[in-house]
C-alpha cells in the first residue's frame, strides 16, 4: 500500500471505529467495542510505522490536497496531507501511545459505566490528533486543534455527574478558547499577508515580509503573527498564564491523562511552533516571548509539583514543567530538540501516568499519596516501570529523558552565548528545573512505593463505617491485571532506549530531513562537533545537570527518611509555601476576578443597556402608544383567531392603498 | 420546469389552506401538512440541485403582469444568494411539522396551516424580484408568526406578539416609502434589479439607506433594535422559535444583500463605519448579555443576535472602495449555518421543555443520565453554536474573521471574542442542564427522544456536519451571487 490510500487508512481507521462504537457501542457490548477500536488504532499504528519506514529509508514524502473545502474568488482552501519526517515521527508517537492507552483502558475502565463511550472518545481523539499532525495547512491544523480540544473537553467531563469534573472541563475549554482567539487572529494575519494558508506557500512568502509593519504601529508583522500563533500554543500546551486548566484536567480518567494531557494533545502547541519554524526563525522577539513563557512553566510551575499530595497532580505539574522545557527549546531556536523531548516525554510521561493509574486501581481509586506507601513489594511491575519512567524524567543517563533534556540545556547555553534576549533566563530555568524534576519525581516514588504502608491506617479508620470487604485492611494491594501491566512494560522500553536511538535524527547532520529548520546559531553548534550517545554520557559527568538530578533524588530521600522534616521545612518557608499552595493565585485570578468581571459587565449591559435604556426609554415611549392603540384594538377583537387574521389582512390592504395613493400623488 | 419556483412558493400556501378544511380531524391535518411540506422541500431541493452555479444573475425567472396600471408584476427568480434560503426555509418548516406531530394538540390544523402559509410567504419574499411583490410577502409573513406566538405561546404571549408585530411593522413602513421613491426616480418600475442602475445623489441615498436599514435591521436584529427578539422567543412555541431564528431573521440579512448594498452603494460605504460598530457591539455586548441569562430561550435568542452580528459585519467590510469578498461570502454562509444551528438549539430546548415545562436553566441538571441520545445531539449543536471547526457554525465566522483581519486587526479581535463568549454561554448552559446530578424529580422522569424528535435532530445534525466538513457544497452555488453584489456595491451612483 502506498501513497494517499496508506495515509487515508491512518486517518480513517480510528474514525470509523469511533463512529461505529459511538453509535452502536452499547448494543455491541464491551468486548466488541474495545476490539473494534483497538483494531482501528492498531491499523493506524502499523501504517504509521510503514510511513516512518518509507520516509526514513526510502525518502518518500508527500504534500497534496484531498478535497476542496471552500473556494472564494481565486483562493482555495483544501483539506490536504503533508508527509515528511516530522509528520512521520509524530504519527508514530501518537498512534503508539494511543494503542497502549487503548489496551490499558480495558483493564482500567473495566468496572466503569460508559465503557463503550470512553473507547469511542479516545479513538475519535486519535483521529483528530492524526488530522492535526498530518495537515499541510493552517485551516486544517485549526480543525484538528479544536477537535482534540473537544474530545479533551468530553473526556475531562467523562464523569459528568461529578461537579468538579464538569467545572474542570468547562474551564479547560474556555481557557483554551482564549488561546484559540490568538491562534485564529494569527492565522488571519498569515492569510492576509501571505495570501494562502498552505505551509509551503506561506514559508515561501513570509521571508519577504521582514520589513513589513502592522498598519498604524511599528510592530513587525512577522513578530505579531508569531506571537499570536504562540498564544494559541500557550492555550493548548498549557504555557503560563494559560496553564491553569491542565492540573484540573486530572478530573478525567487516568488513561486520558496519559494520552491527551501528557503525551499528545498538550504537545500540539510545541509541534505547531516546530512545524512553523521558518516563520519563527524570522522573529527573535517572538522567540524571546516563548523562552519566558516556557521558562516560567519549566521552573516556577515545576516547583508546584513538589508540594502536591495527589499522585496524578504531581505528574500533571511535572507535565507543565516538561512542556516548559520544550518551549524553552523552541524559544532558543532549537526546534528539532523540542520535538526530540516531545517524543521521549510522550513515552516516559505516558508511562508515568499509566503507572500512577495502576497504583490508583490497586488503592481503590485513592489518589492521595499520604495514604499510600510501601507498595513496591505488592506491585513489582508497576514499581519497576514507574521507576524507569522517573529516571527518564529526571534525566539520569542513559535513560531517554537524559538525551533530550541535555540537548535542551546545550541549546539554552548556545542561545545565551549568542545573546538572545531571555537567554540567561532560559539557562537558569533549565538548570534549576533539573533539580526540581528529580526532587518531585523521587518524592513520588518514595511516598508511593517505599516506607510505611499508610493505607492500612486509613482503612482501619474507615473500618467502622461499613462492611465493604474490599476496603478492609485485611487484603493486600494487588498488582494490576495483564492488560494494564503490558502497556506499562511496552512503554518502559522506549522510555529507556528511545533517546539513544533517536538522538542522531534530531541533532545529526540532516536534522529531521529538512522538515524543521533550526535557527542558524543552533545549526552551527550542532555541526561543530559530532554528538553521539556515548560522548554525551561521558561528557555529562563533567557538567552540573547530572549532579543536580542526583542531588534532587538525595534530597527527596532525606525528606522521606527523616520523619517530620518536611513539616519543619514548610514551617520555615511558610510565606513561600502559601504562595505555592495557592498556585501563585493564578486560579483566583480567573475564577474570582475575570469570570465575575465578565458576568458583571453582562449583567450591567442587560439590565441597564437593554432593559432601562433601550426598552425603558426608547421602546417605552412607543409602548405607551401601543397601550392606547390596544384599547381601540380590544374593541375589535372578539377572541376568535379569524378576526385577528382579518384585522391583519385589513391592515395590509390599508397600507397598500396608502402606498398606491402616494404613488399617484 | 418553467414554473418550478412558483410551484415551490405556492405549494405550501395551498397546502396551508387545504389543511384548514381538515378541521377537527387532527391526524388528517398532520398528514396533509406533512405531505405539503415534504413536496415543497423536495421542490426546493430540486431548485437547489439544478441551479446552475456557473451563470451569474437570476434563474428560474417568471414574469407575469399583475397590476399593470402601476407596473407591478408577479416577477420571481432566484440567484446564488436567495436560492439557498428557499431550500433552508422549506427544510426547516418540514422539520417543524414533524416536531409538532405529537406535541401540538391544540388547534392542530390551524397550527400547521400557519407554518405552511408562513413558509410560502417567506419563500415568496426570497424569490420576488418585484419590489411590491416582495413587500406583500414580507408583510404577509408577519401574520402567521403573530398568530403562532399569540395562540400557541406561553403566558406573556400577547405582549410579545404585539411587540414583535409593531417593531417589525414600523420598519417596513419606512421601506415602503423608500420603494415608492425608487419607483418614481427609476422610471416607474418596481423591478428591484432596475434600481441597481438608478443614479442617486448622496442625500437620497442616505435617506433610502435609513429607511431600508430600519426595516431590515429590526429583522436581523441589530443592536439597538433587538429587544423584541428575546421577548418573542420565550413566548413562541418551539416551532415558532425555530422558524423565527432560522428563517425570519435571515430576511433581514437578505435585505442588506438584495436592497441596501446594490441600491445605495455610496451611502453604504459612507455609513460602513457605523454599521461595523453596531455589528461589533452586537457580537460583544450581546455575547456578554447572553452569559447572564437564566432562561434558556432568552439565552439562545441573545446568542442569535450575537451570531447575526457576523452577517452585518461581513456585509460592510469596505477597504476604501472595495468590499472584502471573504467577509461577504462568510456573511451568507453564516446565515445558512445559523439557520441550521439556531433551529437545532431551539429544538433541543423544546424537547426538554415538553418534558419538564420549564425554560429555566436552574430547573434542570443531570439530563444526560436520562436522555443520553438527546445529550449527544445537543452536545453537537452546542459545539456548533460555539463555532467549533467541523460544524457549520465555524465556517461563516471563520470567513468573516479572515476578511476582517485584512481590513483591521481590531475588528477581527473584537469579533473573535465570540470564540470565548459563545463557548462561555453555550457550554455553561449545557453544563448546568445536561451534566451534573439530578436535582429535580421532573428531570428524573424524563424519557429519551421519541422517533419524531430523533428524525428532526438527526437531519439537523447531518446538515450541521455536512456544511462544516464540506462547505463548498453551498459556497459553490452562492459564489457568483455574492460576486454580483460585491460588484454592484463597489460602483458609484453619484
Amino acid at each position: 500500500m502506498v501513497g494517499t490510500s496508506l495515509y487515508l487508512t491512518i486517518i480513517l481507521a480510528p474514525l470509523i471505529a469511533s463512529v461505529i462504537v459511538g453509535i452502536f457501542g452499547v448494543k455491541l457490548g464491551k468486548k466488541p467495542s474495545h476490539t473494534l477500536t483497538i483494531l482501528g488504532v492498531l491499523i493506524s499504528t502499523v501504517c504509521s510505522y510503514i510511513v516512518l519506514y518509507q520516509v526514513q529509508l526510502e525518502h518518500i514524502t508527500y504534500n497534496g490536497p484531498l478535497y476542496t473545502w471552500l473556494t472564494v474568488g481565486s483562493q482555495t482552501f483544501s483539506v490536504g496531507i503533508l508527509i515528511d519526517t516530522l509528520t512521520s515521527i509524530m504519527l508514530v508517537v501518537v498512534t503508539s501511545v494511543s494503542l497502549m492507552v487503548h489496551i490499558y483502558t480495558i483493564g482500567y475502565m473495566a468496572e466503569e459505566d460508559g465503557y463503550e463511550r470512553f473507547f469511542s472518545y479516545i479513538s475519535l481523539f486519535t483521529f483528530m490528533m492524526i488530522i492535526l499532525v498530518m495537515s499541510n495547512n493552517f485551516m486544517q491544523l485549526f480543525f484538528g486543534w479544536e477537535g482534540v480540544g473537544l474530545v479533551s473537553y468530553l473526556l475531562i467531563g467523562f464523569y459528568y455527574k461529578r461537579e468538579s469534573a464538569i467545572f474542570a472541563n468547562l474551564k479547560a475549554f474556555l481557557i483554551n478558547r482564549i488561546g484559540d482567539l490568538g491562534f485564529l487572529l494569527g492565522i488571519g494575519l498569515v492569510f492576509a499577508y501571505c495570501g494562502s494558508l498552505n505551509y509551503v506557500d506561506v514559508f515561501a512568502k513570509v521571508s519577504s515580509l521582514t520589513q513589513v509593519m502592522l498598519p498604524c504601529t511599528d510592530w513587525n508583522i512577522i513578530t505579531v503573527m508569531c506571537i499570536l500563533l504562540f498564544i494559541g500554543a500557550m492555550g493548548k500546551s498549557a504555557q503560563f498564564p494559560l496553564h491553569v486548566w491542565l492540573p484540573d484536567s486530572m478530573e478525567g480518567p487516568t488513561p486520558i491523562s496519559a494520552l491527551i494531557h501528557a503525551a499528545t494533545m498538550v504537545t500540539a502547541g510545541i509541534f505547531m511552533v516546530a512545524r512553523l519554524s521558518p516563520m519563527f526563525n524570522l522573529s527573535e522577539t517572538a522567540l524571546s516571548v516563548i523562552i519566558y513563557a516556557g521558562g516560567i512553566n519549566c521552573f516556577f510551575l515545576g516547583i508546584l509539583g513538589i508540594i502536591q499530595t495527589d499522585i496524578k497532580r504531581v505528574v500533571a505539574y511535572s507535565t507543565l514543567s516538561q512542556l516548559g522545557y520544550m518551549a524553552v527549546a523552541l524559544g532558543c531556536g532549537s526546534y528539532s530538540v523540542a520535538i526530540f523531548h516531545l517524543m521521549t516525554h510522550a513515552f516516559f510521561k505516558g508511562l508515568l501516568f499509566l503507572a500512577a493509574g495502576s497504583v490508583i486501581l490497586a488503592m481503590h481509586h485513592e489518589q492521595d499519596m499520604r495514604k499510600m506507601g510501601g507498595l513496591a513489594k505488592y506491585m513489582p511491575i508497576t514499581y519497576i516501570t514507574m521507576l524507569l519512567g522517573s529516571l527518564a524524567l529526571a534525566g539520569i543517563p542513559p535513560f531517554a529523558g537524559f538525551f533530550s533534556k541535555d540537548m535542551i540545556i546545550t541549546s539554552a547555553v548556545v542561545a545565551y552565548q549568542h545573546g538572545l534576549p531571555g537567554g540567561a533566563f532560559a539557562v537558569f530555568t533549565v538548570y534549576a528545573s533539573v533539580f526540581v524534576t528529580a526532587l518531585y519525581s523521587f518524592r513520588l516514588i518514595f511516598m508511593t512505593f517505599h516506607g510505611k504502608e499508610r493505607f492500612r491506617d486509613i482503612h482501619d479508620d474507615h473500618s467502622h463505617h461499613g462492611h465493604d470487604e474490599h476496603h478492609g485492611g485485611h487484603t493486600n494491594p494487588k498488582e494490576s491485571p495483564f492488560v494494564v501491566t503490558l502497556p506499562l512494560i511496552l512503554m518502559a522500553i522506549p522510555s529507556v532506549i528511545i533517546g539513544w536511538l533517536g538522538l542522531k535524527l534530531f541533532v545529526g547532520g540532516a536534522i529531521l530531513d529538512g522538515s524543521v529548520f533550526n535557527i542558524s546559531w543552533i545549526t552551527q553548534r550542532f555541526a561543530e562537533e559530532t554528538i553521539t550517545p556515548i560522548n554525551m554520557i561521558i561528557d555529562s559527568f563533567k557538567e552540573p545537570p547530572v549532579y543536580l538530578a542526583l542531588a534532587g533524588i538525595i534530597v527527596a530521600f532525606v525528606f522521606h527518611k527523616v520523619d517530620g522534616l518536611s513539616q519543619k521545612f514548610v514551617n520555615i518557608i511558610k510565606p513561600v509555601y502559601n504562595l505555592l499552595d495557592k498556585k501563585y493565585y493564578m486560579d483566583d485570578l480567573y475564577i474570582k476576578l475575570f469570570a465575575p468581571f465578565g458576568r458583571g459587565i453582562g449583567k450591567f449591559l442587560w439590565t441597564i443597556g437593554d432593559m432601562v435604556i433601550i426598552d425603558g426609554l426608547i421602546v417605552n415611549g412607543s409602548a405607551k402608544v401601543v397601550e392606547w392603540y390596544s384599547r381601540v384594538f380590544r374593541k375589535l377583537q372578539s377572541g376568535y383567531v379569524n378576526s385577528y387574521a382579518t384585522f391583519m389582512v385589513l391592515g395590509v390592504i390599508i397600507l397598500l392603498t396608502f402606498c398606491t395613493s402616494l404613488i399617484f400623488s | 420546469m418553467h414554473y418550478l419556483l412558483s410551484l415551490t412558493v405556492w405549494t405550501p400556501i395551498i397546502a396551508g389552506v387545504v389543511v384548514l378544511f381538515a378541521g377537527k380531524n387532527d391526524s388528517l391535518a398532520r398528514l396533509i401538512s406533512l405531505i405539503g411540506a415534504l413536496i415543497a422541500t423536495v421542490l426546493s431541493l430540486i431548485v437547489f440541485i439544478i441551479f446552475d452555479a456557473s451563470i451569474s444573475g437570476l434563474q428560474f425567472v417568471e414574469n407575469i403582469p399583475w397590476i399593470t396600471s402601476l407596473h407591478i408584476n408577479y416577477a420571481v427568480g432566484v440567484d446564488g444568494i436567495s436560492m439557498p434560503f428557499v431550500f433552508l426555509n422549506n427544510f426547516i418548516t418540514l422539520l417543524v411539522i414533524i416536531a409538532g406531530f405529537k406535541v401540538i394538540k391544540f388547534k392542530v390544523a390551524l397550527y400547521n396551516s400557519m407554518f405552511l402559509l408562513m413558509t410560502g410567504f417567506i419563500s415568496g419574499a426570497f424569490c420576488a424580484t418585484d419590489a411590491i411583490l416582495f413587500y406583500v410577502f414580507f408583510e404577509a409573513m408577519l401574520i402567521p408568526m403573530y398568530l403562532i406566538i399569540g395562540v400557541w405561546g406561553s403566558s406573556n404571549r400577547v405582549y410579545a406578539a404585539i411587540k414583535f408585530f409593531l417593531y417589525t411593522l414600523l420598519g417596513s413602513l419606512l421601506m415602503l416609502i423608500a420603494l415608492i421613491y425608487l419607483y418614481n426616480v427609476s422610471g416607474k418600475t418596481f423591478n428591484i434589479f432596475a434600481y441597481y442602475h438608478t443614479q442617486l445623489a448622496m442625500v437620497p441615498q442616505i435617506l433610502i439607506f435609513i429607511a431600508f436599514f430600519f426595516s431590515f435591521a429590526v429583522k436581523v436584529p441589530m443592536w439597538p433594535v433587538h429587544t423584541w427578539l428575546p421577548d418573542a422567543h420565550p413566548e413562541a412555541p418551539t416551532g415558532g422559535s425555530m422558524v423565527l431564528a432560522a428563517i425570519t431573521l435571515k430576511i433581514g440579512g437578505y435585505g442588506f444583500f438584495r436592497f441596501i448594498l446594490p441600491i445605495v452603494p455610496d451611502a453604504s460605504r459612507t455609513l460602513s463605519g457605523l454599521m461595523i460598530t453596531l455589528s461589533l457591539i452586537a457580537i460583544v455586548y450581546i455575547g456578554l448579555v447572553a452569559i447572564v441569562q437564566k432562561d434558556m430561550k432568552k439565552l439562545v435568542a441573545y446568542s442569535s443576535i450575537s451570531h447575526m452580528g457576523f452577517v452585518t459585519l461581513g456585509c460592510f467590510m469596505f477597504v476604501g472602495n472595495s468590499l472584502n469578498t471573504w467577509a461577504m461570502q462568510g456573511a451568507v454562509v453564516q446565515m445558512i449555518s445559523h439557520g441550521f444551528v439556531s433551529a437545532a438549539m431551539f429544538m433541543c430546548i423544546g424537547v426538554m421543555y415538553d418534558r419538564v415545562h420549564s425554560r429555566n436553566v436552574a430547573d434542570y441538571g443531570g439530563v444526560a443520565s436520562k436522555m443520553p441520545i438527546f445529550a449527544t445531539f445537543y452536545m453537537l449543536f452546542a459545539m456548533a453554536n460555539s463555532g467549533l471547526p467541523g460544524t457549520s457554525g465555524f465556517v461563516g465566522e471563520f470567513m468573516v474573521i479572515l476578511g476582517a483581519v485584512q481590513v483591521n486587526l481590531m475588528y477581527a479581535f473584537l469579533a473573535g471574542l465570540t470564540l470565548i463568549l459563545g463557548a462561555g454561554y453555550t457550554l455553561w448552559m449545557y453544563k448546568r442542564t445536561i451534566f451534573g446530578e439530578i436535582n429535580n424529580k421532573h428531570v428524573d422522569e424524563m424519557s429519551d427522544v421519541n422517533s419524531h424528535e430523533f428524525i428532526v435532530l438527526f437531519l439537523l445534525a447531518v446538515s450541521v456536519l455536512v456544511m462544516g466538513i464540506y462547505p463548498e457544497l453551498f459556497i459553490a452555488k452562492m459564489q457568483l451571487g455574492v460576486k454580483d453584489v460585491i460588484a454592484l456595491a463597489m460602483q458609484s451612483k453619484l
